[in-house]
């Protein structure tokens, strides 16, 4: 994933496309409909087409433009390294900026662009909670919430009473010859699964890092990325920027994939100070040799079977082995490989508003591995995945649980085997 | 060309959704692996061989080109619709219907990608052997119109060979079925050949009973460095003398080991200007043995260094260097031509030395690689037609190698087939009596010429002047 830059920015990668097909074994989307628009190479012809004026933006382009998980699956396989989701991106920034925002893209804005207006929401409707990171159904933005088509045959996490910000304090002082570290929590750690939020601040926080959690931080920018809305975009980078600024953080931990994935591409604005590193959390705790502590602790006298789902947005980035790193460490686990753990789990961005069946369908492809590997707990590393997971699961009526790998680590622990 | 008859006729077999007219999808569906471009007409998805039936009789009756496409990743323009007209799109008919672990025997329909077959009668402990580089997506359906081949093909044999029937829907419409679910089968003409390698110039070809074979237990692999490519050469004719037929023998000249020794995850010698690669399967235990004899049979041929890979992780680093030539051919050039030349397997070298004089005589990098056991070389010009007159000098060149290919008792292609990219070629290799009875077949099966016209033949090309013989 990447920020969106203008599509004419990207003629020289849309160049770089030799028409070879290889992206059809890869797209998620691609093998559930087996239409070329769906794909990568029909994506890319199509930009060429729009910079090429050999096409306007019609309807038709509009649709298939919004076909995409912007999972980055077949900018990683392309022989060429074509950067599909950049242009798909680019694309709908191109179709927002002529057309006006979709009434999800409006959704996505009101949603992501008014931290005020999200608590608030938040606090009164409960249904609203995932459209915080799988943004708003396509129909009717926040009018949504009294007719939720899309939603209706979700299986959704109960809103927690308490978000992350109740339960965790702004900075959290550690060692003093250690740094400090900022915390992006993202909407979904902060109000979906705050415990898990606060389990990646206190885990920091135990390690003797200072941990900064400002209150000001922002959505990452992905709905507003792929509903096309580069204002927005532009406005939550300054916001995050400025947020972290005063704590002098020397990294910034996320455990949300998408978050990750986004926040690693942004340049901060030019007045910031200079740009933090960006780091996924089981990143920086197998660096910190957490895996060793974890394997020290005391044997478990029954293990669970765990199997772990890649997402989309660590695996485009060579993130897979540190997370079962950890999990293999635990002393409660036994890691079992799935088949398919690297096949999307099909929310993408908006996708599992805009096209909630497809998104389903894709995310049922899980099944069949996650049946022949036996588990009881099928972990991951972002929220996102954990969400669709658990509707994949609950669907299918599998006897088996999404957790967030973190959960699992901080049960170790605090002593408790997993739940 | 199609009007609002036809189009609502189209609708009324296949459903509202699986016709377009859309700019959007005309575009999606011009293009294949040559990165030439023809809009068609309209494109239509179809799910089952009675649509295709019908929809072919529409295009008989209307004298409308059809096109039959699959993953549309071919090389030299076989679905690109050059007149327009219908695109028949199989992608959905991609059911495995059936496979047969008594007579191992898989019937399946045009759609299914192949490394999907593979994967799935691996499960079951059977092989399907054929293996072109695009087996992770490209389609059986197009393997069969293009004969594809792939490494594994010096030792057992290409797409043709695991071909035993057919079903096809004829430019009439008719349904026919060829061939069988038998390895012995002698009824009539063996139409099955007829059909496999035709280019969807003859008809669509719904389903596909293929032949499998045991899966075998184990594979080992090595790679060898030569100073020559002349050693190479001799290594290959030594290895099949002493009675042994590799899997693969994949070779890489000078100049594809160029581009690629930076990237290797371990050293080629500096005076290496040849790489073989092989790779043996069967039986676990007489592996070790094989590679063995192979090393003796090849010592006294100039080798210069053996890697034996010990383990899946070594056979796969042997293996990615073979794999990343291709990527790293556009750090030469940004354009592309790459044509898959077979000569007789003793020609090797000397068809390379040809091409070495060529590269020298034009001033434009050729690099070569491909697969050694059977003579198919992958001759890759780079050039930059930016480059004012490269397009002129391009097509010297490939007359050229073409030319040099033929005289050395060689085909213009390998596996990739004709289409649009060499029908300009054809008549270098093939004499007019067999170019007029093969288009005699044609006329006889398509007299309306709506089948994938425009494809194969040079005459049909000029006739409507629409191509350049390359892009």
């Amino acid at each position: 994933m990447t920020v969106s830059r203008p599509l004419e920015n990207l003629r020289h990668s849309i160049d770089q496309c030799v028409r070879c097909g290889a992206c059809q074994a890869h797209c998620p989307v691609y093998v559930e409909t087996c239409r070329e628009s769906s794909v990568a190479r029909g994506k890319i012809a199509l930009a060429e087409a729009v910079l090429t004026g050999t096409i306007d933006l019609e309807e038709r382009l509009q649709q298939e433009a919004g076909l995409c998980l912007l999972c980055g699956s077949c900018a990683v396989k392309c022989p060429n390294q074509v950067p599909t989701d950049a242009i798909v991106a680019a694309l709908r920034a191109q179709i927002t900026a002529t057309k006006g925002l979709s009434s999800l893209g409006r959704g996505v804005a009101m949603l992501t662009g008014s931290q005020r207006l999200r608590r608030s929401l938040l606090r009164s409707a409960h249904l609203l909670a995932p459209l915080l990171f799988t943004s708003i159904p396509a129909q009717s933005g926040l009018r949504l919430r009294f007719s939720p088509a899309a939603l209706k045959q979700r299986v959704l996490p109960t809103l927690a009473k308490h978000s992350l910000f109740d339960r965790i304090p702004e900075f959290l002082r550690g060692d003093a010859d250690k740094p400090v570290l900022g915390v992006f929590a993202g909407c979904a750690l902060t109000y979906l699964y705050p415990a898990t939020g606060a389990a990646m601040a206190r885990l920091l926080n135990r390690l003797g890092y200072s941990v900064a959690l400002p209150r000001s931080q922002g959505c990452c920018g992905m709905p507003a990325l792929a509903s096309g809305n580069q204002a927005l975009l532009t406005q939550l980078t300054t916001t995050n920027s400025t947020a972290f600024k005063p704590y002098g953080v020397e990294a910034t931990i996320t455990a949300c994939a998408t978050c990750h994935g986004m926040l690693a591409d942004q340049t901060p604005p030019p007045e910031s100070s200079a740009p933090t590193a960006v780091m996924d959390i089981h990143v920086f705790l197998v660096q910190a040799g957490l895996a060793d502590t974890l394997a020290a602790l005391p044997a478990s006298p029954h293990r669970l079977r765990v199997t772990y789902h890649d997402p989309c947005h660590l695996r485009s980035r060579g993130i897979t082995r540190e997370p079962r790193a950890l999990l293999q460490a635990l002393p409660g686990v036994e890691l079992i490989e799935m088949e398919g753990a690297e096949f999307c789990c099909g929310l993408g961005g908006t996708f599992a508003a805009a096209h909630p069946k497809l998104s389903q369908t894709i995310g049922d492809r899980k099944l069949a591995g996650l049946q022949a590997s036996k588990a009881s707990i099928i972990a991951s590393s972002c929220p996102g995945c954990v969400l669709q997971l658990q509707d994949v699961i609950t669907r299918a009526n599998l006897p088996v649980k999404a957790v967030h790998t973190l959960d699992l680590i901080d049960q170790a622990l605090a002593g408790e085997g997993p739940a | 060309m199609v009007n609002d008859h036809i189009a609502h006729t189209l609708e009324a077999i296949v459903g509202p959704n699986n016709v377009s007219i859309h700019t959007t999808d005309r575009i999606t569906h011009a293009y294949d692996a040559t990165r030439q471009q023809f809009l068609p007409d309209v494109v239509v998805h179809v799910e089952n061989t009675e649509q295709v039936s019908r929809i072919v009789r529409l295009a008989h009756t209307e004298k409308i080109p059809i096109l039959p496409r699959g993953a549309g990743s071919g090389f030299t323009g076989g679905s690109l619709p050059v007149r327009g007209g219908i695109v028949l799109v199989l992608t959905r008919m991609n059911r495995i219907v059936e496979i047969d672990t008594d007579n191992l025997i898989a019937v399946v329909e045009p759609g299914v990608v192949t490394g999907r077959l593979q994967a799935e009668v691996e499960k079951l402990g059977l092989f399907y052997p054929p293996d072109p580089a695009s087996k992770d997506f490209s389609t059986l359906g197009g393997n069969v119109a293009e004969c594809a081949g792939g490494p594994r093909c010096v030792k057992y044999g290409v797409t043709r060979d695991y071909v035993l029937g057919l079903e096809v829907v004829l430019p009439s419409g008719d349904i026919i079925h060829t061939g069988g679910r038998t390895m012995k089968n002698v009824v009539g003409y063996d139409l099955t050949r007829l059909f496999v390698g035709s280019e969807g110039t003859l008809g669509v070809v719904t389903r596909i009973i293929l032949r499998l074979l045991p899966k075998p237990e184990a594979r080992k692999t090595m790679l060898v460095a030569f100073a020559g490519i002349d050693c190479a050469a001799q290594a290959v004719s030594a290895i099949i003398q002493g009675k042994i037929i590799p899997t693969t023998l994949e070779f890489m000249d000078a100049s594809a080991i160029d581009c690629v020794r930076r990237t290797a995850s371990f050293d080629l010698p500096d005076t290496c200007r040849a790489v073989l690669i092989i790779e043996v399967d069967g039986e676990a235990a007489a592996l070790d043995r094989q590679v063995c004899t192979i090393s003796e049979i090849i010592s006294p041929l100039g080798v210069l260094a053996t890697r034996i890979a010990a383990t899946a992780a070594e056979s796969e680093a042997i293996w990615q260097v073979r794999r990343s030539v291709s990527a790293s051919l556009r750090s030469l050039n940004p354009d592309k031509f790459n044509e898959d030349i077979v000569v007789p397997r003793s020609k090797v070298p000397e068809m390379i030395r040809s091409l070495e004089a060529i590269a020298t005589r034009y001033g434009v990098p050729i690099i070569n690689f491909g697969h050694a056991g059977d003579g198919n070389i992958h001759v890759n010009v780079m050039v930059d037609l930016a480059q004012n007159g490269m397009r002129e000098t391009v097509n010297q060149v490939l007359d050229e190698i073409f030319r040099a290919t033929i005289d050395l008792g060689g085909s213009v292609s390998g596996e990739h087939g004709i289409g649009t990219a060499k029908a300009p070629f054809i008549a270098m290799e093939l004499d007019l009596a067999t170019l007029a009875c093969m288009q005699t077949i044609k006329k006889a099966l398509d007299p309306n010429n709506i089948m994938n016209p425009g494809k194969i033949f040079p005459e049909s090309v000029r006739e409507h002047g629409a191509l350049s013989p390359r892009p």
